[in-house]
């Protein structure tokens, strides 16, 4: 990697938990696996009603178990693979070294956080299910979707004045 | 086929979700995170020279697939897979619901709420546009969403993600318990 590519990857993970760890290029058609990958996380949030406002009212006001089963089985059987992954040194399928982005606390986890909750009880979904939404043919999602791209865009134009 | 078209239990589809993180970061190093995805819509579409979009989005790109996928999932689901039943809904929030008004579960939200229709009234405004900028604010002011800090971030043992997800847990209860009630009365 040279300089320029570093400043690149600096800019990308600011506040990002998603980053690229690969350093490999493809063929745009390596990323059509990741549309595989969606598409069964978009039938799984379907079919256990995770996309449904309804659930999530549920949740916030302590009345099921559904959603915080789901959300607590999925970090234990991640945090088992992730685990597995690190004591077996497992690699990517392109025989990459498999890296994991670590996490450094701002305090925009502590604002943007309780922001961000009050947006996922007002609308009833976090981004994810937003786009499953949308799928399954509720179109008003795409208005939600639509603002929550122009609430990112307002993020982006005041970081710089914001707490961190 | 007919378990299929059942809604599927929290332990059938809680692991399943959790197994995404391996599957992602084996497929190519991919850490599992959604809300990013709208900083890479803003980046490709409307960057304005901000330096928080001035990045090669297109890196990235697999995040947009991803993304895409979840909504064909979407599409498929309902397609060949629908739940063959109405939703059930806990009697106490139905009770809520009904003294607002609202009595259809029928779809995903609550249809007499949010449609396209009542972007125009105050309530729909309030939940839709209000709450979609409160979700794709917060979600990047925390850095991430329930995939990126809640299953990524805690699957890492990383303690910034575990005060991220406090968080998202304490202001969902503010709004669902202290706020919406106020807002559903409008």
């Amino acid at each position: 990697m040279n300089s320029q590519s570093d400043l690149d990857f600096e800019k990308r993970s600011l506040d990002a938990m998603c980053v690229n760890e690969s350093h490999l290029e493809h063929q745009w058609y390596h990323n059509l696996k990741y549309l595989a990958a969606g598409s069964l996380v978009g039938i799984i949030f379907v079919k256990a009603e995770v996309v449904s406002w309804f659930r999530i009212q549920e949740m916030f006001r302590l009345q099921s178990f559904h959603m915080y089963g789901i959300i607590g089985s999925a970090v234990l059987t991640a945090m088992l693979s992730v685990w597995l992954i690190k004591k077996f040194n497992i690699k990517t399928i392109y025989g990459e070294k498999i890296e994991i982005h670590p996490k450094s606390f701002n305090k925009g986890q502590v604002i943007g956080g309780l922001i961000f909750g009050l947006g996922w009880a007002a609308t009833g979904a976090c981004p994810g299910p937003l786009f499953a939404q949308i799928g399954t043919g509720t179109v008003a999602a795409l208005i939600t979707l639509l603002s929550a791209v122009a609430g990112t865009w307002i993020y982006g134009y005041f970081r710089e004045k914001l707490p961190h | 086929m007919d378990i299929l078209k059942q809604p599927w239990a929290w332990y059938v589809a809680g692991p399943l979700i959790g197994l995404i993180v391996p599957a992602l970061l084996i497929l190519g190093n991919k850490a599992f995170g959604i809300s990013s995805s709208l900083r890479h819509i803003c980046a490709s579409c409307i960057p304005a020279n901000i330096p928080f979009f001035k990045y090669e989005w297109k890196k990235e790109i697999w995040n947009l697939f991803f993304v895409g996928g979840i909504l064909l999932g979407g599409m498929i689901a309902v397609t060949f897979l629908a739940n063959t039943n109405t939703q059930i809904i806990d009697p106490r929030l139905a009770a809520e619901l009904a003294s607002y008004g609202l009595h259809d579960y029928s779809q995903l939200v609550p249809a007499e709420l949010i449609n396209l229709q009542s972007v125009f009234t105050v309530k729909g405004s309030l939940l839709m546009i209000g709450g979609g900028l409160l979700v794709g604010f917060g979600t990047r002011y925390a850095g991430g969403c329930t995939s990126g800090h809640a299953i990524m971030g805690l699957s890492n043992l990383q303690w910034p993600s575990l005060i991220a997800t406090i968080c998202f847990m304490c202001g969902g209860f503010i709004m669902a318990n202290f706020i919406l009630p106020f807002i559903l009365s409008l």
